[in-house]
């Protein structure tokens, strides 16, 4: 690890301006990813603002049909949350599939969102639940938000301070996890909700996507049945030691279909 | 017998320190005025050193030293020497040499080329991060199959074609006039893939040398110190072995990695003696990646003759074993006399025919890995036999049964030259058959397909050769060292006991195996017991851990130690009791005086041996101190049967292991508890290798698979619970009676696993599937 200056945040403000007055200063949540990085020398920031300290933005609240998970609220908080699991409880269990309890207990929502790993689960619920990314300058719809793989619409030094989710009715996730590193090789979240059926796809390709194919199929007839025989497209899957790009393209269909029983 | 004694399921003493986080491992040791190292490591396969720069590195803060190859190689010392010498067809192997530090080449991702020495690591890995070394790649051959190939980049200039020796066991011939008779040949073509051993604890050392007595000190996280003082001291930096002190405190598993005397050890203990100042390394994950030796790396095709009823009439089996880039401490001797040796298994073939090809490569040096040559035996043996059984459609438990060596024709001689102790494979078959509710199986089977589940059942009759070694047997196969153990019974006044031995605990439990040997022989408390490993200014000679040895050999030695200290024992308690010698018994702790009713305490006759008033000086030593060296007769044979169901998922190709049993001989056992905890580890590494461990790299030899994000290790949900058991045919030439039990699961497992996956695929004309048997991989071959 190289050296760096090293402050505490008391708010969302401070961390800002913390944030700001650095040549090249980083955010850290749970330090899950940037930890890691930083002990490999992959990354030398001047700052690291740690947000432990800000207590505004740590919490669940559900109100009017509407889940809210302050951004430094941790995986295992979701996971277990008896409000979660009324409200949204595909939305525990994703959480309750990140990782291992150690991850679980350090990471965090803000911190999984704002690093946008092409293989994360937290991606895949908010596109498949249409949520909305709330920061300390504006509101940003899930569909906008994920950009590129390891690319957001987060702007240099804006701060992720919530997640807003709109309960669905009806929604799972089924994940074919990586057996090494146990993140998604292909994972697969489908809601029904108010404004139509969503199938968000993580894992597969470069970054979180929408399977519209498979969101025409579900419209008229919701059940697995509707999926059958239907996969991704290959062309422009992830392909690695782990997963061919057609391996991949077909796990999305089963996990698909899969998720939609599992909707009940 | 005391209640701690042989038989016993006692708790293993060593837990409460390592679970209270109050182990002694080697990074845990920090010396005085310590610094610490961190190597600058080749990121190419194949490159030539144009030249090392470390003018600008010498100038950063904290900087104490940095040392180059050229620094090596102008001190006129030795390279990494090799333990076993195999001569081939064509004579002795090519045996290249290996400098601890690259002067002109690096041969692998992660040979090192120079080390920082600094006064905190972070400085000297910032240190290291400003050598300069201009390298010129060269093209790399980083697979057995590309290294073989015409026109391959070499990898040393002594070994054309990349060849290291070409050996054979058997005659080929008579082999050949077997299979002209033969009613049916089965012909499978396997790849043992190639894994990282990944200990928890990564490498580590720290090396002094102390200006004042001449003496150097290095601590190593090693599973044998005396063979790395032996090996490093005579043939590497030349250092007499009376200043030449090794430790190997608490090490945090090994599995073969820690056997081999590494770079590291040498070039820290030659740095100490420079800087006069100690120094410590500690390897990154990263760094045990592409340093620690890999095992396994064979890729073999082999033919099984058969008569009419299923009789095995000779087998021919034709391997490729890489060596990786230099050659390790033991490496030959795997693919060979570790290998070759075992492919009679448990069976009657009369002729049998090995031919082994040593190939060097641009990879991570091979060498032995838990099991070491004998899962891959298996592997090959028990997959062929399987696969032959499903093609003459016969039971594959019938079928052993028809060739299973039979229980009353021990001591039997394979025809490649092992010679059998004693088994009981129709025992174990059976017991494991029963656990594993063989008959059973058609029904679930049924059930599994109405779910759209396909399931398979696979056995895997395993044996090995364990106990190393007959000294003079592996000395004629080529071994550069004998390998006998020792073992020093110090009793003390007040009759507590330590135990010296010459064997080293990095998982075993050997501090309780060995300590409740003591109390059941001399009546003692097991608390009174402390055994002492691990240190060579401490214990008088030794051969280490490794082989499932401890026991058999070192236990061995033990008994033997215990046999004189009960005979001086029987002495001293005969001149206290004015008895004769001969009339004296000892049972319980108690020396009494046959047909009396005189007796005296083992704890009094220890106090008498050192604090005597009243001792016949004249004709016995005060004392009660014994050492004994122990080389057994003829290597042990631990045998069994593991038998694995899986159920696959031909939607995603995940493979479910949903029951494994296992029936092993281990011979006499100690301690069952400890014995079990081996056998579920053992498995659990072999299910690894069968489902989830595969070691890739590239075509320019760069490790695909170098951190846990990309390297899949067993977790505890990849497995079911286990019905593990023990039949015992007691080893009839060591006193204890003891084979071995240290790397039987992860000999068996991959076999039975392997089985079973292709028992569950064959119905989707699924015939050939390469380990690890990922969930990729399945669903490839059903739709290839
Ligand atoms: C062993 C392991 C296994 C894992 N397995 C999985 C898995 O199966 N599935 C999965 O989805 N994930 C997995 N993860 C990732 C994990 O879930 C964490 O969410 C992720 O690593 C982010 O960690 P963190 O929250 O501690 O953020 P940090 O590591 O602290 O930060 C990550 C990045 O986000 C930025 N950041 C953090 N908070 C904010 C914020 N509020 N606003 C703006 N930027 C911010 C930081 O600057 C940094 O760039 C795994 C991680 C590990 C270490």
């Amino acid at each position: 690890m190289h050296d760096f200056t090293y402050h505490a945040a008391g708010s969302v403000a401070d961390a800002a301006a913390k944030a700001a007055a650095g040549d090249d200063a980083v955010l850290m949540a749970g330090g899950m990813t940037l930890l890691p990085t930083l002990k490999q020398r992959l990354a030398q920031p001047s700052d690291v603002v740690d947000l432990s300290g800000v207590a505004e933005l740590r919490g669940i609240k559900v109100e009017g049909g509407a889940v809210t998970v302050g951004a430094m609220t941790v995986h295992d908080a979701v996971a277990n949350s008896s409000e979660v699991a009324a409200a949204i409880p595909a939305l525990a269990d994703v959480a309750g599939h990140i990782g291992d309890p150690q991850v679980r207990n350090r990471g965090t929502i803000g911190g999984s969102i704002a690093n946008n790993d092409p293989a994360a689960d937290y991606p895949a619920a908010l596109v498949g639940l249409g949520a909305t990314v709330c920061t300390d300058r504006r509101e940003i719809a899930a569909d906008d938000f994920f950009t590129g793989m390891f690319e957001t619409a987060l702007d240099e030094g804006e701060i992720v301070t919530s997640v807003r989710f709109p309960a669905p009715e009806a929604a799972a996730y089924v994940k074919f996890p990586n057996p090494a590193s146990r993140y998604a090789i292909v994972g697969v979240f489908v809601a029904r909700t108010a404004g139509g059926v969503r199938v968000a796809v993580t894992g597969a390709a470069g970054c979180v996507y929408r399977e519209t194919a498979m969101e025409a199929a579900l419209e008229g007839n919701f059940s697995a049945a509707a999926l059958e025989g239907m996969t991704a497209s290959a062309d422009d899957l992830n392909e690695d030691i782990h997963a061919s790009a057609e391996y991949r393209a077909h796990l999305v269909g089963v996990m698909a279909r899969r998720a939609v029983a599992a909707c009940g | 017998m005391p209640k701690d004694g042989i038989g016993a399921s006692v708790k293993r003493k060593e837990d409460y320190r390592f679970i209270t986080g109050q182990g002694a491992y080697t990074d845990d040791i920090d010396r005085p005025g310590q610094t610490y190292a961190v190597f600058v490591r080749s990121p190419h396969a194949h490159a030539r050193i144009a030249s090392v720069d470390t003018g600008a590195a010498a100038a950063m803060p904290g900087v104490v030293k940095i040392l180059t190859g050229a620094d090596y190689a102008a001190d006129g010392l030795g390279g990494l020497p090799c333990g076993w010498q195999v001569t081939g067809k064509d004579g002795p192997m090519v045996e290249p040499p290996h400098p601890p530090l690259a002067a002109d080449r690096v041969r692998h991702v992660g040979d090192q080329v120079a080390v920082v020495i600094a006064s905190s690591a972070a400085e000297a890995r910032d240190a290291a991060e400003a050598v300069a070394v201009d390298y010129e790649a060269l093209p790399a051959a980083a697979s057995i199959e590309a290294a073989l190939a015409a026109g391959a980049a070499q990898v040393h200039d002594e070994a054309p074609g990349n060849l290291c020796y070409d050996w054979e066991i058997g005659d080929k011939a008579d082999v050949d006039a077997a299979f002209a008779g033969a009613h049916h040949v089965t012909r499978v073509e396997l790849v043992n893939n190639r894994l990282v051993p990944n200990a928890m604890e990564p490498r580590a050392a720290v090396a002094e040398y102390d200006r004042a007595t001449r003496e150097y000190t290095l601590y190593t996280t090693s599973q044998n110190p005396h063979v790395i003082r032996l090996l490093m001291g005579a043939f590497v930096l030349q250092l007499p072995e009376h200043r030449l002190r090794v430790v190997a405190p608490d090490v945090g598993g090994g599995f073969g990695s820690k056997i081999f005397h590494y770079a590291e050890e040498a070039i820290l203990t030659w740095a100490a003696g420079k800087v006069a100042r100690p120094i410590k390394w500690t390897a990154e994950r990263a760094e045990s990646f592409v340093t620690d030796a890999h095992g396994r790396d064979h890729v073999t095709v082999a033919e099984l003759a058969l008569d009419a009823d299923g009789r095995f009439l000779g087998l021919k089996v034709d391997t490729r074993a890489n060596m990786g880039a230099y050659l390790s401490t033991f490496a030959p001797c795997v693919p060979t006399y570790l290998y070759a040796t075992l492919l009679a298994g448990q069976y009657t073939t009369p002729k049998i025919w090995c031919g082994v090809q040593a190939v060097f490569t641009h990879t991570v040096p091979v060498d032995a890995y838990r099991g070491a040559g004998r899962p891959e035996a298996t592997f090959v043996v028990e997959r062929i036999v399987e696969t032959a059984a499903h093609e003459m459609g016969i039971d594959p438990a019938e079928l052993r049964r028809r060739n299973f060596v039979p229980s009353d024709a021990f001591p039997y001689q394979t025809p490649v030259a092992l010679v059998y102790d004693s088994g009981d494979y129709e025992g174990t078959l059976a017991a494991a058959l029963a656990d594993a509710d063989y008959n059973g199986f058609a029904a679930r089977r049924a059930e599994a397909e109405a779910r759209g589940k396909l399931r398979g059942i696979g056995l895997s009759a395993y044996i090995e050769a364990c106990g190393i070694a007959p000294s003079a047997v592996v000395g004629s196969l080529g071994a550069r060292a004998g390998l006998y153990e020792c073992g020093e019974v110090r009793v003390h006044p007040t009759g507590s006991v330590t135990f010296f031995t010459g064997t080293h605990s990095h998982g075993q439990g050997h501090e309780t195996t060995f300590a409740q040997i003591i109390a059941d022989r001399l009546g003692v408390d097991i608390d009174a017991v402390e055994v002492v490993h691990g240190d060579t200014s401490k214990i008088p000679f030794g051969m280490g851990t490794y082989g499932s040895r401890s026991l058999a050999v070192g236990g061995s030695a033990l008994a033997r130690a215990l046999d004189k200290v009960e005979t001086k024992a029987k002495r001293i308690a005969a001149h206290l009791m004015e008895a004769s010698e001969a009339d004296i018994e000892f049972a319980d702790g108690q020396f009494t005086v046959a047909g009396t009713d005189k007796s005296v305490g083992f704890g009094d006759v220890a106090l008498t041996a050192y604090v005597p008033h009243n001792y016949p000086i004249e004709e016995l030593e005060p004392g009660l101190d014994e050492t004994a060296y122990y080389d057994p007769a003829n290597f042990t044979f631990p045998a069994g049967c593991h038998v694995c169901e899986v159920e696959i998922d031909p939607d995603t190709g995940a493979v479910e292991i949903v029951n494994f049993a296992a029936s092993d001989d281990f011979g006499n056992v100690i301690n069952p508890m400890i014995v079990e905890g081996q056998v579920h580890g053992g498995i659990v590494q072999g299910v690894g290798q069968a489902l989830l461990e595969g070691c890739v790299y590239d075509g320019e030899g760069q490790l695909a698979t170098g951190s846990y994000m990309d390297y899949t290790m067993p977790r505890a949900d990849d497995v079911p619970s286990f019905t593990v058991s023990t039949r015992t045919t007691p080893c009839p030439h060591n006193p204890l009676g003891a084979k071995g039990c240290g790397e039987a699961g992860a000999i068996a497992a991959p076999a039975a696993v392997m089985n079973a996956v292709h028992h569950a695929l064959a119905s989707r004309g699924v015939s050939r599937i390469d380990m690890p048997a990922t969930p990729a991989r399945v669903w490839q071959a059903l739709n290839a």
